[in-house]
């Protein structure tokens, strides 16, 4: 690891200003994911901001929903009240990422802004376009088995590992940013990006722009909503596919309906079309079976990722049934 | 043998476990020393050719760099030199010694720093250019270049008529794969070696074989083994990945003697994957033929491992299918094909556990096939004395092992058809299969020192990766001499300790229990001689098995009078401790019979309908591993194999680019092995009876057996759930769907 320098500043103002300072810095927050990159050499700030005694890990109920500071931790989050109650799925979500040690040290931010799993971008003697710009995608030929099946490019085939964030897909949740120079509010669905030729960029952050807070807006979708994750063992893996439904039903109508899902693209997906499809149908078995058919009508599997498909279609059946039984 | 059958089965709790989990146990890589150093290895990009240019300036320059060591400045070493003395000294890896690049990750240099993350850093600035040859390494797809093995103690088998199981009217014929896995223990190897002059050299080292490993640096280092120091008294695991000397132990060698300063290489868990073995992959054929009511008329197994291109590694892949079942006619093969990785070594139960994977899987899909029970299948074909030479067993409970797991499974209750149970979303399935492993014994040296307190030391160069040796040991000695054993220290670890065998295979209860059994006897002789000699009349008719230790104090059965302090006695000698040695080995008994371990498995898995995920929810194995030492530490010996089974049935496999011919995902997050919540509860059972000729305690091994057939049991399980038979190990959600 290069050597860096260190700082801890306590208010949101200092941390702005001492990333407008430092060339070459980067905010920490848990360290759960930044301080492994930094160990294997992918990245290697001079200048690590701390961030983690900022005073931005509140989770306050307000007018349009419940917003939560960046820096509050993915365990404080699962158990909170207002979000076991009022937006349970977030808390599924978190509860069913990584192990209660990690969850105890990573932030909301931190969770967002997680880099890829690909095992390619964490061997820096293997080519990575997401990690050096122009040596080459090692996953598009190579080992793909937990590769996209959705919107990936030539370039990049990653990717986004993170549970929460499908949930929060799934809630058009919104990403509150701030920078020296302004604050703007950020669309969930537009924060990630696919990798199109510069995968290098995960999300339209831009340099030195903090999170500061997201905002998950009031829904009704306490009763009918569900989170699962498939993966390779019980607990602590990353997910081959995960699937995050919610609906609001009246009269087993489908008035609302949302779906996203995990570890098949470069951002948490949502299947818009599938939603669409729902609105109006009856809550049937029929009616989740083709819901679930149009989730991966796109899909376009790699040599060793195409199980993901069938088992994308499978998993949101599955989600959406089992809220029922 | 007459087995003394003194020793109970009693739980004790390790001796040493207060100590591991507070950290005053200190393990190889904590160690402290002064003027310590820290070497970190840098590993090749490539998998084949020949190092072009290594550029190490930046390196040398960074802060806190003392030196880097590559083939181009190493001092060289007597058996690395040339590559015909490494090959006869089986020394492996010509580390720092040639330019030629055998497999990716093979370290290329070493960076040695005032500390270690100077180390670390400094390492990443080392440059290299490379030749490009190209390499090999996609075993599925070269399985046509494997070639006979050269081994001498393999050997392929024709019994009968080899034909006999394909004229059988019931018969199964099928491919099965497993894939490498990596031993990851909990601690990774480290090793630090420190030199006194030229002519004296102590390693501390993480390994389960002291002696070995200290016989072969002396051969490779042209040094009589006094000179050789070897160290391992705490380990965190090993598994088989300890016995052998890896390449980082010779690096860390070379750099102490370079540096005359004792110098520390510990391997990182990504390069666990590529410098200190695996479990090589396995393509195997099983043929079964049978009659209608389920007796085997014949078996062919045929297996290729994989190998490395710079040395030969064979395992005993189809020695299980030799003499699990009583078979007239047998067919068996084994084949190694060498591939661009490092070479693998020993991985618990090796050869077996994976053998066993395509034998009892077949065995299950003949019960199938023949609608018959799965259990009686085995019972019906139960080998009376061993198929091969018809040797009788020294002792084989196989069938109480089936009778007691199924009983406490219930197995009766099972509806055989596949796919015929479900709970909610998941198919609900049950499975079964058995193992065994060959049970030997080694001589085994022991010395004891008993002090007029009566404190007992035993020593013996024995180690203790993680079954509770130690504590076994204690207890052997405490019961055998009567001695509590909170008086009692097993000394083990250090190579300079009287001669044992490494800790593989299962050996070590069976011989060095043996020796610490025998030397507690010898000690007693001693006593009585003393008694006879100085005491007159009371000990004079005394039989050495009447007498008996307590308290500090010995006597004989039926003579309260008798009883006298090991002060007095030593006393009137004029000594303050009787001291004696002993060497143990098997007598001819070891030539007359055919000593086995068996087991049985049952699993329960919950497979879901949806998304493929198995779970594994209940598992009991019945284990005959003779008498039990230790039911508490025998009993998680069997529970931890059989988590390594549901990690092996469900998912480890090492997964590897083949463009690049370099490992991927190797490191815990891309590599699987079960969590918590991937185990059940394990219930295990043991037999307990006491083997009459292995040795006087009638312990056979137990070290190995609780994998053997584990993963075949969850895979047979998976089968009933779901009525999809994967023959591909792991059998992941991908597979199910
Ligand atoms: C072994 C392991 C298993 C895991 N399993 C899962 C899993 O199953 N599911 C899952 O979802 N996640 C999983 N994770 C990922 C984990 O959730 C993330 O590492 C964690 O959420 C990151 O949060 P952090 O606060 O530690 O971020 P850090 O590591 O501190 O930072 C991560 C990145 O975000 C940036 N950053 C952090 N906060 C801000 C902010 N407020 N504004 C701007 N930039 C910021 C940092 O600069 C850095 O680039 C796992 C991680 C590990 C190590």
């Amino acid at each position: 690891m290069k050597l860096f320098q260190y700082h801890r500043p306590t208010d949101t103002q200092s941390a702005l200003d001492l990333f407008q300072k430092n060339e070459g810095a980067q905010y920490i927050a848990g360290a759960t994911n930044l301080l492994d990159l930094m160990k294997k050499d992918i990245v290697a700030p001079d200048h690590l901001i701390d961030i983690s005694r900022l005073p931005l890990n509140s989770i306050q109920n307000g007018p349009l929903g419940v917003t939560i500071g960046a820096l509050a931790l993915n365990s404080d989050v699962a158990m909170h009240q207002i979000i076991t109650q009022q937006y349970p799925l977030v808390a599924q979500a978190l509860l069913a990422g990584a192990s209660p040690q990690l969850r105890n040290m990573a932030t909301v931010g931190g969770n967002i802004l997680q880099r890829t799993r690909c095992p390619y971008f964490y061997d820096i003697a293997m080519p990575c376009n997401k990690r050096q710009p122009g040596s080459g995608c090692g996953a598009k030929e190579g080992f793909n088995r937990m590769s996209a099946i959705f919107g990936a490019s030539d370039s990049c085939v990653a990717v986004h590992p993170s549970d929460l964030c499908v949930a929060l897909a799934a809630l058009d949740a919104t990403i509150t940013v701030k920078s020296a120079k302004q604050e703007r509010i950020i669309d969930f669905k537009d924060f990630h990006r696919l990798p199109g030729n510069t995968p290098e960029k995960d999300n339209i952050l831009e340099k030195g722009e903090l999170i500061t807070s997201i905002t998950i807006p009031k829904n009704n979708f306490t009763k009918f909503h569900n989170y699962m994750k498939v993966r390779d063992r019980a607990s602590y893996a990353f997910a081959l596919v995960s699937v995050a439904v919610a609906f609001e039903i009246k009269d087993s109508v489908i008035l609302d309906a949302r779906i996203a899902l995990g570890g098949v693209a470069h951002k948490p997906w949502r299947a818009y079309e599938a939603e669409a499809y729902l609105k109006g149908k009856s809550d049937s078995e029929n009616s989740f079976k083709a819901a679930a058919a149009l989730v991966v009508k796109e899909a376009k599997p790699l040599t060793h990722n195409a199980f993901k498909v069938k088992m994308a279609e499978q998993t949101v059946l599955a989600a959406m049934l089992a809220i029922f039984n | 043998m007459n087995h003394t059958n003194t020793i109970s089965g009693d739980s004790t709790d390790r001796v040493d476990g207060r100590d591991k989990v507070t950290g005053t146990a200190k393990y190889t890589a904590e160690i402290p020393l002064p003027n310590l150093v820290y070497g970190v290895l840098v590993g090749s990009t490539i998998a084949k050719g020949v190092i072009k240019k290594i550029d190490t300036s930046a390196a040398e320059k960074a802060a806190g760099v003392i030196s880097v060591i590559t083939h181009k400045n190493s001092t060289k070493l007597f058996g690395l030199k040339k590559s015909k003395t490494a090959k006869k000294l089986d020394l492996g890896l010509r580390v720092f010694h040639s330019k030629d690049i055998v497999f990716n990750g093979q370290p290329i240099a070493l960076v040695v720093a005032d500390r270690l993350e100077q180390a670390q850093y400094a390492a990443s600035l080392v440059k290299c250019t490379y030749e490009q040859a190209p390499h090999t390494t996609d075993f599925g797809t070269h399985l046509d270049q494997a070639r006979p093995s050269s081994s001498k103690w393999l050997s392929d088998t024709k019994r009968g008529d080899v034909t006999a199981w394909s004229n059988a009217p019931f018969k199964v014929d099928q491919a099965y794969t497993t894939p490498q896995e990596v031993h990851n223990p909990m601690e990774m190897h480290s090793t630090t070696a420190i030199w006194e002059g030229d002519e004296k050299l102590t390693v501390y080292d993480k390994n389960h074989a002291v002696q070995d490993i200290r016989d072969t640096l002396a051969k490779a280092l042209k040094l009589e083994k006094e000179q050789v120091v070897v160290n391992s008294e705490f380990i965190g695991g090993g598994f088989g990945s300890g016995l052998r000397v890896w390449p980082h132990t010779f690096a860390a060698i070379i750099a102490a003697k370079m540096l005359k300063r004792p110098v520390k290489v510990s391997v990182t868990r990504p390069q666990m994957f590529t410098m200190t073995g695996y479990r090589p992959a396995t393509a195997q054929k099983v043929s079964i033929g049978a009659t209608k009511d389920g007796k085997i008329v014949g078996i062919k197994h045929e297996a290729i491992g994989q190998t490395s291109e710079y040395e030969e590694f064979a395992e005993s892949v189809t020695g299980i299918t030799k003499m699990l079942y009583a078979c007239p006619n047998l067919e068996t093969n084994y084949k190694v094909l060498p591939l661009t990785y490092s070479t693998p070594i020993w991985m618990r139960a090796p050869g077996e556990a994976t053998g066993s994977f395509a034998l009892e899987t077949a065995m299950d899909e003949l019960a199938y096939s023949l609608n018959m029970d799965p259990v009686q299948l085995r019972k019906k074909n139960y080998a009376e004395t061993h198929p091969d030479d018809n040797k009788p067993w020294s002792s084989n409970h196989l069938t109480e092992c089936l009778i007691k797991a199924a009983r406490q499974f219930d197995w009766e209750a099972r509806k055989p058809e596949p796919r015929s149970s479900s709970d909610r979303d998941w198919w609900v399935g049950t499975g079964m299969a058995v193992g065994s492993w060959g049970a030997w014994r080694a001589p085994a040296t022991a010395r004891a020192v008993l002090d007029s307190k009566g404190n007992l030391l035993i020593q013996s160069a024995t180690s203790d990766m993680g079954p509770g040796t130690s504590t076994t040991m204690v207890k052997i000695a405490s019961d055998a001499s009567g001695i509590p054993m909170g008086k009692i220290r097993f000394e083990l670890g250090k190579s300079n300790l009287p001669p044992s065998p490494g800790q593989g295979g299962s050996v070590t209860v069976a011989s060095v229990g043996s020796a610490v059994y025998d030397i507690c006897t010898e000690i007693k002789q001693k006593l009585l001689d003393i008694a006879v000699e100085t005491l007159g009349e009371t000990y004079k008719e005394a039989k050495i098995e009447d007498v008996f230790l307590i308290n500090g104090k010995m006597g004989i059965k039926g003579k309260p009078a008798s009883l006298v302090t090991f002060a007095d006695l030593m006393e009137k000698k004029n000594i303050t401790e009787v001291e004696a040695t002993k060497t143990s080995s098997s007598g001819e008994e070891g030539g007359k019979y055919a000593f086995y371990s068996f087991g049985a498995h049952f699993a329960e898995v919950y497979v879901h309908k949806y998304t493929g995920a198995v779970r594994v929810t209940r598992f009991v194995s019945c284990v005959d591993a003779g008498r039990i030492m230790n039911n508490k530490t025998a009993s998680s010996q069997i529970s931890g194999a059989v988590v390594m089974g549901i990690g092996m049935a469900l998912m480890e496999e090492q997964h590897m680019d083949h463009q690049h011919g370099r490992l991927v995902a190797n490191d815990f997050a891309g590599y699987h092995i079960p969590v918590q919540a991937d185990v059940p509860n394990i219930e295990v059972i043991f037999v307990d009876k006491a083997d009459p000729y292995l040795n006087k305690m009638g312990a056979k091994g137990l070290g190995e057996i609780g994998l053997i057939g584990a993963a075949a049991a969850i895979g047979n399980a998976v089968f009933h759930a779901t009525g999809k038979r994967v023959r591909n190990l792991p059998i992941t959600p991908d597979k199910l769907i």
